[in-house]
């Protein structure tokens, strides 16, 4: 089953959108609550870095009975080093982004801790992509 | 999971429902359908919040209570009552009289249930400092929002808070007094004035505990016009009697909006009425939510002021239960204000202050098997994709999507639809005496007969 969402940039009052909605259909196939937490955290993260850093981007979530998958690929500046933006609160968001809650350069090492298995690659210039896999 | 079954105050009258489906429109659970020309109840799904009583037109819903008699079944009649019954009644009619009303009534004895709350508050806070316990924590006063939780956000069953609220501190409190001046257990009846229905499914159903300690549970509106008659009818030698012991008026604010949360030193919000409550649920199901320690919630807007069962006007009972903080008729001694009445029994009663975790009872699942669910959730939206998607619930079903999830469990056919009725009876798949027939049999048949009593139901109609 594929669920395909789109995300523009700077609308932050839509970002957790898809997790919402992910969030549903993971409660309705009867997955374990404690799992669709991470998928939800994951999501939302991944969702909210694309409205706070980059320019447009598109969700695809692949969901079988081993494993949930989230693509993210998005338009946008990319990450020139992705080893510092993994880093516990290390963060490029501006202070408007700041003011509205958001920028701890807590996303990604959040990400990577809910993750089974996480894949980010980034060309500066063109955007980011990042692939989160949850297993069941 | 709770082997045990689920105890529903809330009743469908099947003689008195005139299914006209008002109720089937505002359950925030999807509880309802209408069949046969009648509401009928998924009792799984229903989490006791009594929205469904609210907008009855023909009072076909009820709130099954126990018969008042019983009270005399027990030498000691121990009325426990929450502060908003206080707050029921106008100005004139004092926290005395009533108490000496609910006296001449046949209880014994009169307490109010918030006396332990400044007890609780302790242990929240205590709780709270537990850094193992999931943030926030859920306040599980509200029984409805147990429920809510329970059903619906399954994956915070695990922040609801395992501590017991101050209906149960309070009668066990009560009762141990009672059995140290020398009381019999079996003597003790202890009876609850409920403001709602919740809290009957709780004490008939108790969530995480083996079983209440209430003997019996009478609804408030009842008691309302019970004391209310009795105050009326007293003749010229009445005289109110003396309470010996005035409830802390910090307390009685407990089941008012913040009241729990003024006792909390963390982070905490105070959010009332249903859909406030899931609007919320759905953020910190989300993590969206950072940074608080706690959350109270109430199903109903001005939490138990506006209990269903409450008959007075909520803004009026808060003004009023407000106005003892500043009252001289409650002899409230000062000193006494950061001794809680229940320190006398503490160690009894912190060794019954928790209660077991809490069972998921999710509802949104479509089968336990995720592959089957798949499957499911796939024929569900090819049907969604039929389906016209304007709610109006002519199917018997509250939504187009409640309707498709029915038609996958079996439970409805895509025919119960009017706009694919009207489309199978163009190709022509359906004739027009069939689709007649499937609407009588989900309306009743007196449904599209004439009948001009509908005016007078709709003008009593909120
Ligand atoms: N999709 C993205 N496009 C461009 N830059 C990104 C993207 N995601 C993350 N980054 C960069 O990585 C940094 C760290 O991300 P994150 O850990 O989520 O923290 P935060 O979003 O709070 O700044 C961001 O500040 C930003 O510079
Ligand atoms: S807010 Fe109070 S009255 Fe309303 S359902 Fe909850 S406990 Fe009952
Ligand atoms: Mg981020």
């Amino acid at each position: 089953m594929q669920l395909e969402y789109s995300i523009e940039g700077g609308d932050f009052s839509h970002a957790g959108f898809a997790s919402s909605q992910v969030k549903r259909v993971l409660k309705q196939l009867n997955v374990d609550p404690k799992l669709i937490k991470r998928v939800v955290v994951c999501l939302y993260e991944a969702e909210v870095n694309v409205v706070a850093h980059a320019y447009s981007g598109i969700i695809h979530v692949l969901i079988n009975t081993n494993e949930i998958v989230m693509k993210l690929a998005d338009k946008g500046p990319g990450i020139p080093d992705i080893s510092l933006a993994m880093q516990k609160g290390y963060s490029t968001a501006s202070d408007k982004v700041r003011e509205m809650g958001f920028g701890a350069g807590m996303g990604l090492p959040n990400i990577q801790h809910n993750a089974d298995d996480f894949k980010i690659s980034s060309n500066v210039g063109e955007g980011t992509n990042l692939e989160i896999t949850i297993k069941l | 999971m709770d082997k045990r079954e689920l105890h529903h105050a809330l009743k469908i009258l099947p003689e008195v429902c005139i299914g006209c489906s008002n109720c089937m429109r505002v359950c925030p659970t999807h509880a309802l359908r209408i069949s046969n020309g009648k509401a009928i109840l998924y009792p799984n799904r229903c989490i006791d919040c009594g929205e469904c009583y609210r907008v009855c037109p023909v009072n076909a819903i009820i709130v099954e209570q126990d018969d008042f008699n019983i009270i005399f079944e027990y030498k000691r009649r121990v009325a426990l009552i929450p502060a908003v019954l206080l707050g029921q009644f106008t100005e004139d009619v004092t926290t005395d009289d009533i108490h000496t009303a609910l006296i001449q009534l046949g209880f014994t004895d009169v307490f109010e249930v918030e006396n332990s709350a400044d007890f609780v508050g302790e242990y929240i806070n205590k709780y709270l400092a537990d850094p193992d316990k999931p943030k926030p924590v859920i306040s599980s006063f509200c029984p409805a929002i147990v429920r809510l939780i329970q059903v619906k956000y399954p994956a915070l069953v695990d922040n609801i808070m395992l501590l017991k609220p101050p209906l149960d501190l309070s009668a066990m409190y009560y009762k141990k007094m009672l059995m140290e001046q020398g009381v019999g257990e079996q003597d003790i009846g202890i009876f609850y004035v409920t403001p709602c229905a919740a809290k009957i499914a709780a004490v008939k159903s108790p969530v995480g505990e083996d079983k209440s300690e209430i003997s019996g549970v009478i609804n408030m509106d009842f008691i309302y016009n019970k004391v209310l008659k009795v105050y009326k009818n007293r003749d010229k030698e009445y005289e109110a009697l003396n309470r010996e012991t005035a409830c802390n008026p910090k307390n009685l604010m407990w089941s008012l909006t913040n009241g729990e949360a003024n006792f909390v030193k963390a982070k905490c919000l105070a959010i009332d009425s249903l859909d406030n409550a899931m609007e919320f649920l759905d953020k910190v199901e989300n993590q969206e939510i950072g940074d608080v320690d706690f959350l109270e919630i109430r199903a109903c807007d001005e939490s138990c002021a506006g209990g269903v069962l409450t008959t007075g006007n909520r803004f009026l009972t808060v003004q009023r239960l407000k106005s003892f903080f500043n009252d001289e008729k409650v002899n409230y001694d000062d000193d006494k204000a950061n001794i809680s009445i229940c320190d006398k029994y503490r160690d009894y009663l912190v060794g019954r202050i928790s209660v077991e975790p809490i069972a998921p009872r999710g509802i949104d699942k479509l089968d336990d098997d995720m592959t089957k669910a798949m499957k499911k959730m796939e024929r569900i939206n090819r049907i969604m994709c039929y389906l016209p998607g304007i709610d109006c619930g002519s199917c018997g079903a509250p939504t187009c999507q409640t309707l498709a999830e029915d038609i996958v469990h079996g439970r409805a056919a895509i025919s119960h639809c009017i706009f694919l009725q009207k489309t199978m009876e163009q190709i022509p798949m359906l004739n027009p005496s069939h689709s007649f027939r499937i609407m009588e049999k989900i309306w009743g048949k007196e449904r599209f007969q004439k009948d001009c009593s509908k005016a007078k139901t709709y003008r009593i109609r909120r």
